[in-house]
């Protein structure tokens, strides 16, 4: 099989399915890039991190629409096209700036199917996620957790290109609002991914690697983080189930639950803060669901709760490492 | 005025009382040092940037001078500013210590924002420099607010905010400048069109005519300026203020410049024609034009200006050499200044 990096998985996702289906459209700043320019070149950039390069001389500008600055109005277009008939997948650069049009996911995207009798609002938001280039504080943010507190809208968050692919392709194809979040420390990623069309799921986590000791969940660029400790310690015959959730809502409960009730001992590795977080939410499931099984108390692995800083040291202190994980692995084993 | 500038010893006037332009002798020497600093410490960047010294993402306002240094040389402390991504400039001609933005830009311990900002963040609330700003047309509502509080201080004191061409697009935009003409503020917008919004060109973004005709739509008035010549923003900048800071109520000013880097450093600018720049530079350069202006009218003498150029290229090495020894964040500072208290 071919391998490809995430950046090119979900370019290929894009093209595939723009093809596939004429009511899909693009729409963001930059999207295709150029518009207005001296250069005459258009499809100058492809998206500022190059994901959507190529659609426009495919596909067109009807369809791959270059926006101004005006995030309200790009996912309020979104809103309004998907409940006209559309699939749109719109572009947010930077999660981040989910404050500037934060109304249209929270107030609008989300209630469509709920206050107007199961309307279909079958819109894709993708934005970049995650800290990890000294981006700053307004630049870095994880904001699975804080999106998947919304009922409504489904939150995506592929942790590699195959799974980035096929998660992209169901998103698209879904009825649903999906917020699709793409870490910029995993576009240059890569792995083996088919050229074809296949879809995956939402909702349907995967045993990233099986043990009877502890139960890790990660989740987006740190499951690849965990993959290594995980290994490592299977070396001195500590094993533990891995578990990549892929989709933070729906959140595939089961997979973690039966793997907590084998193991008796959970460890989440999460980027979102910890405050009301994504790490939280899965202790107190399994606190809630599971709790004769546990043997140790639950161990989380998050940043602080601070914003995410500018210098490269104060950023790895924020970020979870290599060998935090594994002290909380060996944490709940101590129990 | 910074520490680091007030200890520069300037050329003495021939005469104290020698006006040119409207502006006092100490001012020209002042307006081309301040203009010379942001093209010098710009120029600085990008080469430490691409040596890999500076982390994170960098956008330099090369080529703007005119527009910041024509807008600030009229403010003081007392007033406010607030800056956008691209904020160097703004940060420079407000006043904010050189040294102190050379070390935050290179992630340091003793940096403007204790390294916790960087480049996109920099500010320094007792200069009346609000903060550069990460989320595009977020300055301008905060800058309102800013004006609220000079209004209800009543000391003459106004707000200033930059706002790009690309910027002009977004809602809270529309919003600040309403709300400043409903709540009659204090405030100067200054617009800064510099062809391009990233990726995408001027004339593709801005829906109506020009951006002049949308101010102008909010019942806001705006003076235009030649953004690439120091004296006609200070002049356009002078108008509108006489207005705002005498309780006339919201103004605009309204600049047409150029960006002689990408939109960040790494950008490899294929939205471009590639002899653009190189022409605006030979032809237009703001530094170029001031240095002109005086040599032909004799506001200054071609040795003063050489003499300003020594001594800011003094200062900005200074500022890398300090920068690179500066002491790293420890770790324990990343958990200081989340909250006063909590
Ligand atoms: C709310 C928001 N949307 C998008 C961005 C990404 N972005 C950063 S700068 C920029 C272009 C700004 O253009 P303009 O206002 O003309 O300023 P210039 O870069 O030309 O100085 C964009 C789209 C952002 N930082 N914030």
């Amino acid at each position: 099989m071919p391998k490809k990096s995430m950046r090119e998985a979900i370019n290929e996702a894009l093209h595939l399915e723009m093809a596939r289906d004429p009511s899909v459209i693009v729409l963001g700043e930059d999207v295709s890039g150029g518009a207005g320019g001296t250069s005459g070149q258009r499809d100058a950039a492809g998206g500022v991190f190059g994901l959507t390069k190529g659609l426009l001389p495919k596909f067109g500008e009807h369809r791959v629409i270059d926006t101004p600055i005006s995030e309200s109005a790009i996912i309020g277009a979104a809103n309004g096209a998907a409940l006209a008939g559309l699939r749109p997948v719109a572009e947010i650069m930077f999660s981040d700036f989910i404050g500037v049009c934060f109304d249209q996911i929270l107030n609008q995207a989300a209630k469509f199917r709920y206050m107007f009798n199961g309307a279909k609002a079958p819109l894709v938001v993708r934005m970049t996620v995650g800290a990890g280039r000294s981006a700053a504080a307004q630049h870095s943010q994880s904001m699975h957790a804080l999106l998947s507190a919304i009922p409504g809208i489904k939150v995506v968050m592929p942790s590699n290109a195959y799974d980035a692919k096929g998660l992209l392709l169901q998103a698209i194809r879904d009825d649903d609002p999906v917020i699709f979040l793409e870490h910029k420390m995993l576009y240059n990623d890569t792995c083996e991914v088919p050229d074809g069309d296949y879809t995956i799921p939402f909702g349907e986590g995967v045993l990233v690697r099986e043990g009877e000791h502890v139960t890790v969940v990660a989740t987006g660029q740190l499951v690849k983080l965990a993959t290594g400790v995980v290994d490592r310690l299977a070396a001195e015959g500590v094993r533990c189930d891995l578990i990549d959730p892929r989709t933070t809502s729906p959140l595939d409960e089961e997979l973690i639950l039966e793997s907590v009730r084998e193991t008796g001992r959970l460890v989440v590795v999460d980027e979102a803060p910890p405050r009301c977080g994504f790490a939280a939410d899965v202790a107190a499931l399994v606190a809630r669901e599971a709790f004769a099984s546990l043997r140790a108390p639950v161990a989380t692995v998050t940043p602080p709760h601070t914003p995410v800083p500018f210098a490269p040291e104060l950023e790895r202190e924020y970020l979870p490492d290599a060998a935090r994980v594994e002290r909380a692995i060996r944490s709940v084993l101590a129990h | 005025m910074t520490a680091e500038q007030d200890v520069i010893t300037a050329p003495k006037p021939a005469s104290a009382a020698r006006h040119h332009d409207g502006l006092t002798h100490e001012q020209l020497l002042s307006a081309y040092r301040q203009m010379k600093t942001i093209r010098e410490f710009e120029e600085r960047v990008h080469v430490e940037n691409a040596s890999g010294a500076i982390p994170g993402f960098t956008h330099l306002y090369c080529g703007q001078e005119a527009v910041a240094v024509g807008a600030c040389e009229h403010l003081t402390d007392a007033d406010y500013i607030i800056s956008t991504h691209r904020g160097h400039g703004h940060c420079i001609a407000k006043g904010c210590d050189v040294v102190g933005m050379m070390k935050e830009i290179h992630g340091r311990r003793d940096g403007l924002n204790g390294g916790k900002g960087g480049s996109m963040h920099i500010a320094d609330i007792g200069k009346g420099m609000l903060g550069a700003n990460g989320v595009v047309g977020a300055g301008q509502p905060i800058a309102v607010g800013a004006a609220i509080a000079c209004k209800l201080r009543g000391e003459g004191r106004i707000a200033a905010s930059f706002t790009g061409d690309g910027a002009s697009n977004q809602g809270t935009v529309f919003e600040a400048m309403n709300m400043a003409v409903v709540l009659q503020l204090p405030k100067v917008f200054v617009f800064e069109n510099n062809g391009y919004s990233e990726h995408t060109g001027a004339s593709y973004g801005i829906g109506c005519e020009d951006i002049v005709k949308r101010i102008e739509g909010f019942g806001i008035p705006v003076w235009q300026a030649d953004g690439f010549d120091f004296f006609s923003v200070y002049e356009a900048m002078g108008k509108a203020l006489e207005v705002s800071r005498n309780g006339g109520g919201p103004t605009a000013i309204y600049c047409e410049t150029i960006r002689y880097f990408g939109h960040f450093e790494g950008d490899p600018q294929n939205y471009r024609a590639k002899d653009e720049v190189q022409r605006y530079r030979a032809e237009k350069d703001c530094l170029l034009k001031f240095r002109a202006r005086m040599e032909a009218n004799g506001g200054l003498s071609t040795d003063e200006l050489d003499a300003v150029d020594r001594e800011v290229g003094a200062l900005i090495e200074r500022a890398v050499q300090e920068a690179r020894n500066a002491p790293r964040p420890r770790a324990e500072d990343l958990l200081t200044n989340v909250y006063d208290n909590y």
